[in-house]
């Protein structure tokens, strides 16, 4: 049962105005594949580090596996970790760099050798063990990291942004590998990155992170379809979630949005109704809205700005009522610039947020599909 | 687009469309130096060569002889290596430790450095004299020892009689003196390395000396092997300082160098002394430039 | 507006083990003994400084006493004003400040070029001249120094500060060139490549532009240049007799000299370094590591 407990860890970097980490706190259970998700300076990093050791809090702790490790080295803390930069030796083989740790650690040769094997062979490094790192591609020397933190048997695996500094097509089937890879031996891991779809292709549960804090930590299904704050709905998502501004206004039973400008108006959910008057902001997903030429009952006009075709689907940028709205439409449709298309949003698409703070409001919103 | 245009104009023998031909730039800025170098340099040590062997008949080994023949310049000799490989070893392991030391970041870490550099601006001959106001008999070294109380009345370290501690007096300065340059090359030398690879040890299971060995004193090896060369060249070259703390007491070969040159005028014999340093200079970088050569399949850094 | 509770984190009520505060103590006590070590480490480094200088400012009387005080107990510029009025001390002084001034001068102008070319062109040779250079470094001066003595001879340049400053200039050429070569390589060549294409000629670029960024680092290599010069001892005390460097004319003298004198001298010749190391310091590490290749 190695799981990591985080609380209350409290960091301000020297010479830093402000928290690096801000009384945050986590869980992370026994086998779960956790992604730290943010922007540069949110403090996903620090928090990874103070799990690792590297960094010490001001205050607060780390509990892992049962044990209290705050303070202690890393070294003493049976974990592993690959880093952004690989960190592989450039001065020892790969076969000598695989088997660091476990060289560190005391291990006796022949299970050195044996377990190092098994590790080439899970990445294909086999036929690279005799070889420099200097000899190999970017791609080989992250596989090289990779093997030396999983040949381990660490209680937590540690990976900051380790698949960032790859190209495009690399990223895309390593990702694949990972995620296979880290299923199959079912370490803890954590997992830090700014890539939101890294995040929702390999977490079992993702939590972003912003200015120190976490604002959201669930499935990537609910972070993704219900985001806690405009934050999450934007950052989540390419392209990120739209959000319209309106008032609220309607009258007896029914609660609808106000676009404003006479452009459209959208059903709201009844546990608004209180909020009849004020303004509120609505969320929603590029691909959940639907486009058409004609107009039909319920839909809001709007003007193409942008028609951009993508391959897989077609992203449009249109002008609604003064509001930019980006829509995703299949493939096979096409607008040009100037033309009219009219929308619909459905009511179950919506998320509803606080124009002040962007937290998402209380609504009867429909359970999200498991 | 106009139709006919009648047939091509006949080709222009013009010439290749190239700046005209004179010395390229970057070469005619080179030029001033390498000229100078070859005039001050290069003349020289070919005239200091043939110096040697000059006679008034011509060719001869006379110098060399005369050179051999003189129990002082195998005393310098001698002091020459001895003092160089005591004071290299201690430099180095001194250096690494207080680079190490910076590493750390301890609080007051810059005002550490620049004190710490101070005796890299200090030529050899002030570092002597600084350390002859401390071990002169009625010096500093034996005041604060009878102040203390150890002893009655202080020992008389730069005496003649007592070559080991004259040997050891020039050895304090001298690495007094010149640890300063192998610190620096040494925090410049960690400086370039990632910290990554000190964070990953750590991370899996390296305590600090396993760190040192198996990741920081490799990858620092290149800058050290460049400081070992530089420093040994530079230690054979001492002088000044022996003269200013044991006068004529402790010879050492560009000590003698100075004294057949200026003292003695005889030029010929102080080049011979001169290509000896030089013949050990060379031997010295060659064996060091063997024994630290990294393995042809790892290239420094990534 | 009421919100929505974020997903909770699922924060287990387990009860957590007290965090456990020794290994941070083990940490401060680590911390204390870098410290120790480090002020030691000072005290050797630079005491003897304090000590050369309490003995500059020390009074006659105060030199010839035993045991000495490590404190001082008065200052008194007896020592210095006597050193400073000793036969060829004082145009020793000069010699050497006028040799150390032409000898930053000729080494930047003979070698900044060659390190603008090194920095901005690629060339046959280029690597060969870098090797050259780094070989010269190498090469004792000791081998040089003698022949030099007598080639100036003949040439009647013998015992002038021109000679020395020749020789000077040859010793500083080498790091000039590789400080100037990265201080140049550390401006951005588009900036130049920006002002030709606004009309500026090659030269004219390099004036304006080039040369106000590249002047911190030119600062660098010209006092390094000085204190260089300033601290030579074998050629100066080789190639001169009337005309002596201050170091040379300590040298020389050294024999027939009073400690008082030799003190006194010792201190005159540590103050520049005292001087370059605090102003240079944060060009020290760039300057060493520009010159390891």
């Amino acid at each position: 049962m190695a799981e990591v407990r985080m609380r209350n860890l409290v960091k301000t970097y020297p010479g830093g105005s402000t928290r690096a980490t801000d009384d945050v706190s986590l869980d992370v259970d026994d086998g779960e594949f956790m992604v730290l998700l943010g922007p540069s300076g949110c403090g996903k990093t620090t928090l990874l580090r103070m799990v690792a050791g590297l960094e010490l809090p001001d205050s607060g702790q780390v509990v892992i596996r049962g044990r209290d490790v705050t303070y202690l080295p890393p070294r003493e803390r049976n974990l592993s970790m690959v880093f952004q930069s690989y960190a592989v030796f450039p001065h020892k083989r790969v076969r000598a760099n695989i088997g660091f740790g476990l060289q560190m650690r005391g291990v006796p040769r022949e299970e050195i050798t044996r377990k190092v094997a098994w590790a080439a062979d899970l990445l294909q490094l086999a036929p690279y063990l005799e070889r420099y790192p200097s000899q190999l591609s970017g791609g080989q020397r992250q596989r090289v990291a990779v093997a030396r933190a999983i040949v381990m048997d660490a209680d937590v695996l540690l990976m900051d942004e380790p698949l960032s500094n790859l190209d495009a097509m690399l990223r895309l089937s390593f990702r694949a590998e990972l995620k296979r890879l880290v299923g199959e031996i079912g370490t803890t891991t954590l997992y830090v990155t700014h890539d939101q779809a890294e995040a929702l292709s390999l977490g079992d549960r993702i939590a972003v992170m912003r200015d120190g804090a976490i604002v959201q930590c669930d499935a990537p299904i609910a972070v993704y379809d219900v985001p806690a704050s405009e934050f999450v709905g934007g950052f989540l998502g390419s392209p990120p979630m739209n959000f319209l501004s309106g008032t609220l206004a309607g009258t007896n039973g029914t609660v609808e949005l106000d676009l404003g400008e006479g452009a459209a108006r959208l059903p709201a959910p009844a546990a608004l109704a209180g909020f009849r008057g004020q303004a509120v902001r609505a969320g929603v997903r590029a691909e959940t809205i639907g486009v058409s030429h004609e107009q039909r009952p319920g839909a809001a006009r709007c003007v193409v700005e942008v028609f951009e075709p993508l391959g897989s689907a077609v992203l449009i940028t249109a002008d609604l009522g003064g509001q930019r709205i980006k829509v995703q439409a299949p493939a096979t449709f096409r607008a040009d610039p100037g033309d009219e298309l009219w929308l619909s949003l459905e009511q179950d698409n919506l998320r509803w947020y606080d124009p002040d703070s962007g937290a998402a409001l209380a609504t009867s919103a429909p359970a999200t599909a498991s | 687009m106009s139709t006919d245009v009648g047939p091509p104009p006949a080709p222009v023998r013009a010439e290749p469309l190239r700046a005209p031909r004179r010395v390229p730039v970057p070469l005619l800025l080179l030029l001033p130096s390498a000229v100078f170098m070859a005039l001050l340099f290069g003349w020289p040590l070919l005239s200091g060569i043939m110096e040697a062997f000059r006679g008034p008949d011509g060719f001869t080994t006379a110098n060399w002889e005369r050179m051999a023949g003189e129990p002082r310049f195998w005393e310098a000799v001698r002091n020459t290596l001895l003092l160089t490989a005591v004071v290299i070893p201690i430099q180095f392991t001194f250096a690494v430790a207080m680079a190490l030391l910076l590493q750390a970041k301890p609080r007051g870490a810059g005002f550490y450095f620049y004190v710490w550099a101070v005796p890299l601006a200090i030529s050899d001959l002030a570092a002597g004299l600084v350390w002859l106001a401390i071990f002169t008999d009625l010096g500093y070294l034996n005041s604060a020892l009878v102040d203390i109380g150890i002893v009655e009345r202080g020992a008389q370290w730069l005496n003649y009689q007592n070559p080991t501690s004259l040997f050891l007096t020039v050895v304090v300065a001298e690495v007094w003196r010149a640890t300063s340059l192998v610190l620096i090359i040494v925090v410049a030398g960690m400086q370039v390395i990632p910290k990554d690879y000190d964070e990953a040890a750590q991370v899996f299971g390296a305590t600090f000396w396993k760190r040192l060995w198996h990741v920081t004193l490799p990858l620092l090896r290149p800058s050290l092997q460049v400081a070992l060369i530089l420093r040994t060249i530079l230690a054979f070259e001492a002088f000044a300082v022996a003269q200013a703390l044991t006068g004529r007491n402790f010879p050492l070969l560009v000590g003698e160098t100075y004294e057949w040159s200026v003292n003695l005028q005889n030029p010929a014999v102080a080049s011979a002394v001169a290509l000896v340093v030089l013949g050990m200079s060379m031997v010295v970088a060659v064996i060091y430039l063997r024994a630290l050569r990294q393995p042809d399949s790892v290239r420094s850094g990534r | 507006m009421s919100t929505v509770a974020p997903a909770p984190l699922l924060l287990s009520d387990v009860e957590l083990p007290p965090v456990d505060r020794a290994p941070l103590r083990r940490l401060r006590r680590r911390r204390a003994m870098l410290q120790a070590a480090c002020i030691l480490v000072t005290l050797f480094m630079g005491f003897p400084v304090y000590l050369i200088a309490l003995a500059a400012f020390s009074s006659r009387q105060t030199l010839n006493a035993f045991p000495k005080s490590l404190l001082p107990t008065e200052v008194s510029t007896e020592t210095i004003s006597a050193f400073l009025s000793s036969t060829g001390v004082l145009p020793a002084f000069l010699n050497s400040i006028m040799i150390g001034l032409a000898t930053l001068v000729l080494a930047l102008l003979i070698g900044a070029p060659a390190g603008y070319a090194i920095a901005r062109f690629v060339f046959r040779g280029r690597d060969t001249y870098q090797l050259a250079m780094l070989l010269t470094r190498a090469l004792p001066i000791v081998v040089l120094a003698v022949p030099l003595a007598q080639l100036f001879l003949t040439a009647g340049l013998y015992d002038t500060i021109l000679a020395v400053t020749l020789v000077h200039a040859a010793l500083a050429l080498p790091t000039t060139i590789l400080i100037t070569a990265s201080v140049f390589v550390s401006v951005p060549r588009d900036l130049e490549e920006a002002a030709q294409l606004f009309g500026c000629t090659r030269a004219q670029a390099f004036r304006r532009i080039v040369v106000p960024m590249a002047l911190p680092g030119i600062a660098a290599s010209a006092i390094f240049t000085f204190v260089l010069s300033w601290n030579e001892v074998l050629a100066a005390a080789v190639l001169t007799l009337n005309n002596r460097t201050l170091p040379a004319q300590v040298l020389t003298s050294l024999s027939d000299s009073p400690l008082a004198f030799r003190f006194a001298g010792g201190f005159a010749l540590v103050l520049p370094a005292l001087l370059f190391i605090l102003l240079m310091r944060r060009y020290l590490l760039n300057m060493w590591g520009s010159t390891l290749r």
